[in-house]
């Protein structure tokens, strides 16, 4: 299904640790949604000086609220769209685009699945827990952040998992630490066969490459800065593998965000690699 | 400035004339006078959820050249006040794949094409514009003349008048006739009327105006460029009284050249400002990145903008601010406004 452009409203708006949890009216976005889609929001109210829309993946739906269909998404207040949007209140209208992307790979059979969120990253991963298990899937968790506030979901996780391990950088909560510290022994130990993951690209490519070194296959949602989010900017580039070997820029925001982790090539991100299709001879 | 909206509530009907939208770019008829912009709307699919790209005047699709093309690396954008800059570095998938995919669904989906073509010597162009001669479905040829020069230094086409011409020369003898072909100016020049004049004079048809600026932006936190590429172009609403002034100017000297006006048209008023200033028909651009109906709906706003100023016709608007200031006796409306006041009174947020 494509996605929609809807006049959204604010139902809601709250505190989340360091986080905003806004929950936004916008019908035809929830029906459509699935676990990894996300929305494209346009910041500022009409005649906004900042004209690129704000892409975030989607926490949790409602299809059918009081309201109409509702989606609600976590965000960070670290630049000049996301705090305008920390200050919406009820009602206020928010331009919406989705669902967009492609959403994480749902495995055939019942396999030991363990989720990965760095951040607010983990945001889109509790609807796809609810979605393995629901197909029988064993699931697991690893939730990590620099500090006890900038964690997202701990108690959720727990309440749709087999386990939770919890890193901070800090210490504050868990351990002390990052995720990957702690991935080896939880793959060994849950015998995983596919990881999802989705946080800091720095984080995606330590999970890739843990999963691949323990035989299981991994699906990463990336964050790559966008412009427009429906594909139409070319931005939001990031080299990738195809199935026929070859590597080219692909557009996170329509091909992805989620990928398959051994086909992003993570040595090369930032650049455009010499065997790419059309690489520049000479630079372009 | 308060628009003015219809509604369906009978008492708050207004009866507006019928505005007749058609339009034309030379030889190329329009049914609306909104067009996507190169670079802004990929070869249109991905617009198609959003949009009737059969109703809008055509989709400009990104500059295609011959061979697949990557792109440059990332950061290839960077938000700027009522803009953005971009540095792309035309990723393509060359003009052969473009053909056999993207244009060919563009007509199966009924939309008009217009194919914007990039390349980096004139030869590049020639093979581009030949290649395109024996394909169907194509309603204009835009030439994206923004490109370095390979045979020159990498000096841009558009920024030299006899370069610029010698493309648009080479392309419109490799063109059937019956197609026209528009040059893409830069406004990165110190005569744009003077590389206009020289284009038309190679054969142009008609003048797309204008590409983006030239601008950098250097991150505050690292102390270095933001784009990968170090410059990039600028678009969006920041650039619109810059692209206004070109058709203007253009529009004066060469009053029968026809003008694809575009630069940060937002709104149906923006559109208005380059139909008046002498622009026959407007592409969207950058504002796509924010609303992806925008072609459709700067449309409509137009449509209710001609109608409310007792236009019947979109083609009688094209190029009216040119018209000698009436003086009326006793009304200060039909004068041209100067001075602070008149300055402020004129503002133009919607």
């Amino acid at each position: 299904m494509p996605p929609v452009q809807v006049k959204g409203e604010v139902l809601s708006m709250r505190r989340v640790g360091d986080y905003f949890a806004l929950t936004l009216v916008a019908p035809g976005v929830a029906e459509q949604a699935r676990p990894g889609h996300f929305v494209a929001l346009a910041v500022g109210g009409p005649g906004s000086a900042t004209l690129l829309r704000r892409a975030f993946s989607i926490y949790r739906v409602q299809e059918r609220g009081v309201y109409g269909g509702t989606v609600e998404i976590i965000f960070a207040a670290h630049g000049a769209g996301t705090q305008w949007m920390s200050k919406l209140q009820p009602h206020d209208p928010v331009d919406v685009v989705g669902p967009v992307g492609r959403p994480f790979a749902l495995p055939k059979e019942t396999v030991s699945t363990t989720l990965v969120g760095g951040g607010y990253g983990s945001a889109p991963l509790f609807s796809l827990a609810e979605q393995l298990r629901s197909r029988g899937c064993r699931v697991d968790f690893v939730i990590g952040a620099a500090t006890e506030a900038k964690l997202f979901g701990a108690l959720e996780a727990k309440r749709m998992s087999q386990s939770v391990a919890i890193t901070t950088e800090d210490g504050s909560v868990g351990e002390r630490g990052r995720i990957s510290d702690v991935l080896p022994g939880l793959l060994q130990r849950n015998e995983s066969d596919v990881v999802y993951a989705c946080g800091p690209m720095g984080m995606l490519r330590a999970v890739a490459d843990i999963a691949r070194a323990y035989g299981a296959h991994s699906q990463v949602a990336v964050e790559e800065s966008m412009a427009c989010g429906i594909g139409v900017c070319m931005t939001c580039v990031l080299p990738v593998i195809g199935e026929d070997g070859s590597t080219r820029m692909v557009r996170s925001c329509v091909e992805g965000p989620v990928f398959n982790g051994d086909s992003v090539r993570w040595d090369a991100l930032g650049t455009v690699p010499a065997d790419a299709i059309g690489a520049p001879v000479g630079g372009h | 400035m308060t628009r003015m909206r219809i509604t369906t509530a009978p008492e708050l009907t207004r009866t507006l004339p019928e505005v007749d939208m058609s339009t034309s770019l030379g030889s190329f008829v329009l049914p609306d006078p909104v067009l996507t912009a190169s670079g802004c709307a990929a070869a249109g699919r991905e617009l198609d959820p959003f949009v009737d790209l059969s109703a809008i005047g055509a989709v400009v699709t990104k500059s295609i050249m011959l061979k697949p093309r990557s792109g440059r690396a990332t950061p290839r954008m960077a938000e700027t006040p009522s803009g953005m800059l971009n540095s792309i570095g035309l990723q393509g998938p060359g003009v052969d794949a473009f053909v056999e995919k993207d244009l060919a669904w563009l007509r199966q989906r009924g939309a008009r094409a217009v194919v914007s073509i990039a390349g980096g010597s004139v030869d590049e162009y020639i093979r581009l514009a030949t290649r395109l001669r024996a394909v169907d479905g194509i309603s204009a040829i835009e030439v994206n003349i923004s490109c370095p020069n390979v045979e020159d230094r990498g000096q841009v086409f558009a920024c030299d008048p006899a370069a610029a011409a010698a493309v648009v020369h080479a392309v419109r003898r490799a063109t059937q006739t019956a197609i026209p072909v528009l040059a893409k100016l830069s406004p990165d020049v110190t005569d744009i009327v003077a590389v206009a004049r020289s284009v038309v004079d190679a054969g142009a048809d008609g003048l797309s105006l204008i590409n983006t600026l030239l601008g950098m932006v250097i991150d505050p936190v690292t102390m270095r460029p933001t784009l990968a590429g170090v410059t990039g172009g600028l678009s969006g609403p920041a650039i619109r009284p810059v692209a206004v002034r070109c058709v203007w100017q253009v529009h004066a000297e060469m009053p029968d050249v026809p003008i694809l006006g575009m630069g940060g048209i937002r709104t149906g008023l923006d559109a208005l400002e380059f139909i008046l200033a002498g622009a026959s028909a407007v592409s969207v651009g950058t504002v796509v990145f924010n609303d992806p109906s925008a072609p459709a709906r700067v449309s409509h706003e137009l449509d209710e903008a001609l109608a409310e100023r007792g236009f019947t016709r979109l083609a009688d608007a094209v190029g009216y601010a040119h018209r000698a200031a009436e003086v009326v006796p006793g009304s200060a409306v039909a004068a041209a406004p100067t001075g602070d006041d008149a300055a402020e009174s004129a503002g133009t947020e919607g």
